[in-house]
């Protein structure tokens, strides 16, 4: 039906931004070829509770019909104050916190964490604990890639994707429960080593977690990668050349899949990584295709590393010997499930007054960290994961800053899809693969 | 939404910050108890507390001097003298702690310059060395801290810069027209500790409302008595909650 005549529901007004046309239907040859003439700027709000944009993220978009002029984000709606929290908890307690930042690679929250405190004591944790802390993090470094290539699928409209990434992300959990008793907020990880030793035959879980992986991961090749709809939403979506990456300081899978190859397990080791056989995956396209392809084979070293670290599994300590850091216990699985060890109870309840008040003066006081600060960065599924920590010589750290990669590469959002498509943006985002845990803290 | 920064000054004192000499003390108004708990009652007294206030002597060893060298080269004996009052080297890492009107040139040569070439900024935060115990606090002393992460990925290094600056004038000058990656940074550092970062394309909060008052990493900033939205209610500073006296 078509409207000739004079319409009051199609009314049009001077307004000090220009003539506002209120549009209903069927009135389109009234309002077509009137003056439209590059004036439709379109101001669309995404999020922060957006299916697509890959948690509590609000974008700000400005439209020329579906291209994108610019485009803003806008975050914090996930800012829980941690790092203040961080500064009224002990030194071990702080381990708790800053697993839930980023919270899809917690194991490294924890680590590099743990690491800082260790290096302002001046300590180094036994070789065992190492160990266990480097195949842990490439457990959760595959987790924490099979959830960005889910979400991302699931907002590309890859739904499959979606199911199968946290199909094969609940066996990587499955794995790291085992070990350290949760699936996700661990707190394993901790200043002097790791919480308890691995559980008996929990190695067993590994190599048959080892021998299934290989398979599935080739699986997303094939559902994936040769699949003509996935890579045209990814191929030439989100570019960012190394120039751009540097000077946003974008890290992790966005740089390498620029042809650099940075990455801090290899140019600045930590825990003994230069004694891993592994490769540092690049791709030269700069675009979400490549960083697909990056964290795809990215998955697969990490396996490597994960059986390396488990042949060369030494029988010793996982907790430095020092009992003025060290947690005074060891905890043991009860009739309950977790608990503390009853030899332990009963040796600082029966026997041992010093034991008991050694156990209290460290549980709820903690120890003291000579005054100082330090940064150290690992190479987190994301980038470079940095914790500024300084300790005034307190029980409790005086500040905890951490750089998240997460926060860092989101910048890289308006250089990458500024002048694309609106379905672009939703790509390239989800190629940087965003925690906003890790964004806002 | 409006944060406590709003509240009277009497209110807003009564943090775990409260206590002379620059020794900090407590929640719960524990005072000459064994409190434990970690969270109050614990009077830590380091010399100097968290600020170290020395410089260490040449030679700093390993590529230290190499850097430093290089950045004298860069920038000129007279500047870098004026900019660089006192290096610190500690725990295998070395801090420049810089004057803030040279802060900019120095960030320049350090990114620009073939034997600097800091070509990532890491990271750019801040620390409020208020309180922190020891002789160092007092009034008048530069407590807000500036701290960047610089990152050779030419030479594999990294070094880190440090501005101080008063409450009273929080003006550094932004480095994200070098490094544009400082722009979050240096709004979240804004947001979180106040510090004014000159020509900086926008600086907003970004972690917290935009109507927000106060400045929440900073070490005086009350803790609870943040008025809720629902009820009317407000919960109080978890010292004036209860007493154990």
């Amino acid at each position: 039906m078509t409207t000739t005549g004079y319409d009051p529901y199609a009314g049009s007004r001077q307004t000090t931004e220009g003539r506002v046309y209120t549009v209903t239907g069927g009135d389109w040859d009234q309002t077509l070829g009137v003056d439209h003439s590059g004036e439709e700027r379109l101001v669309v709000n995404m999020g922060p509770q957006h299916p697509s944009t890959h948690g509590v993220l609000r974008l700000v978009l400005d439209l020329e019909g579906e291209t994108v002029t610019k485009a803003r984000v806008v975050i914090g709606y996930l800012h829980t104050g941690i790092e203040k929290n961080v500064e009224y908890r002990n030194w071990t307690q702080g381990t708790t916190f800053v697993t839930r930042m980023d919270y899809l690679a917690p194991l490294y929250n924890e680590a590099a964490y743990c690491m800082a405190v260790e290096k302002l004591l001046g300590i180094e944790v036994p070789q065992r604990a190492q160990t266990i802390r480097v195949m842990v993090m490439e457990i959760n470094r595959i987790a924490s890639h099979l959830v960005g290539l889910a979400t991302g699928g699931m907002e590309l409209g890859a739904l499959t994707g979606m199911t199968n990434g946290f199909r094969e992300r609940e066996l990587c959990l499955d794995v790291l429960e085992e070990i350290t008793g949760l699936r996700m907020n661990h707190a394993y990880i901790r200043p002097g080593g790791v919480a308890q030793d691995l559980p008996a035959g929990v190695e067993d879980s590994i190599r048959e977690w080892l021998a299934i992986m290989p398979e599935r991961l080739a699986g997303y090749h094939k559902l994936l990668t040769g699949q003509p709809i996935w890579q045209r939403r990814l191929k030439d979506v989100g570019y960012l050349d190394v120039t751009g990456c540097l000077a946003l300081g974008v890290t992790g899978p966005v740089l390498r899949a620029a042809g650099l190859p940075w990455d801090l397990r290899k140019v600045d080791p930590y825990l003994g990584y230069e004694t891993y056989d592994f490769e540092v995956p690049t791709a030269d396209t700069s675009d979400a295709w490549g960083r697909f392809l990056v964290r795809m084979a990215e998955m697969t070293e990490s396996l490597k590393i994960v059986e390396q670290a488990l042949d060369r599994l030494e029988p010793g300590p996982v907790m430095v010997e020092d009992r003025k850091i060290a947690w005074p216990a060891q905890l043991s699985l009860g009739a309950d499930g977790m608990g503390q060890s009853l030899d332990h109870v009963r040796h600082i309840m029966g026997t041992s007054m010093e034991a008991l008040i050694h156990h209290f003066k460290l549980v709820t006081e903690g120890f003291r960290v000579p005054a100082g600060q330090v940064y150290v960065p690992v190479e987190s599924p994301r980038g470079e994961l940095g914790y500024h920590v300084v300790s005034d010589g307190g029980t409790r750290p005086f500040r905890v800053h951490v750089r998240d990669p997460s926060f860092v590469n989101l910048q890289a959002t308006a250089a990458m899809s500024e002048g694309g498509m609106i379905a672009d943006v939703i790509a390239a985002i989800a190629s940087i693969d965003p925690v906003m845990g890790g964004v806002d803290r | 939404m409006t944060g406590p920064g709003d509240r009277s000054g009497a209110d807003a004192s009564r943090g775990a910050s409260a206590g002379g000499g620059g020794f900090r003390k407590g929640a719960f108004g524990v005072s000459g108890s064994g409190d434990t708990s970690g969270f109050g009652g614990l009077v830590r007294v380091e010399p100097g507390g968290a600020v170290a206030l020395h410089s260490t002597d040449r030679p700093y060893g390993g590529w230290f001097d190499e850097v430093t060298d290089a950045l004298i080269d860069a920038v000129g004996a007279a500047t870098y003298a004026a900019a660089v009052p006192r290096v610190l080297v500690d725990r295998g890492e070395i801090t420049y702690f810089v004057a803030r009107e040279h802060l900019l040139t120095l960030v320049q040569a350090l990114r620009d310059d073939d034997a600097l070439r800091f070509e990532l900024c890491s990271s750019v935060s801040g620390v409020d060395y208020l309180d922190s115990g020891g002789p160092a606090a007092s009034d008048g002393r530069p407590r807000l801290h500036v701290v960047y992460h610089l990152t050779s990925m030419t030479y594999r290094r990294r070094i880190r810069l440090e501005v101080a600056v008063t409450v009273e004038d929080p003006h550094v000058p932004s480095v994200s027209s070098v490094y544009p990656t400082a722009d979050w940074h240096e709004r979240e550092t804004h947001d979180m500790f106040g510090i004014v970062f000159d020509g900086h394309p926008a600086l907003t909060r970004i972690l917290m409302p935009d109507d927000w008052d106060g400045f929440p990493q900073r070490k005086d900033y009350p803790l609870g008595g943040v008025p809720v939205e629902y009820h009317d209610a407000t919960i109080p500073p978890p010292d004036t909650r209860r007493s154990y006296r």
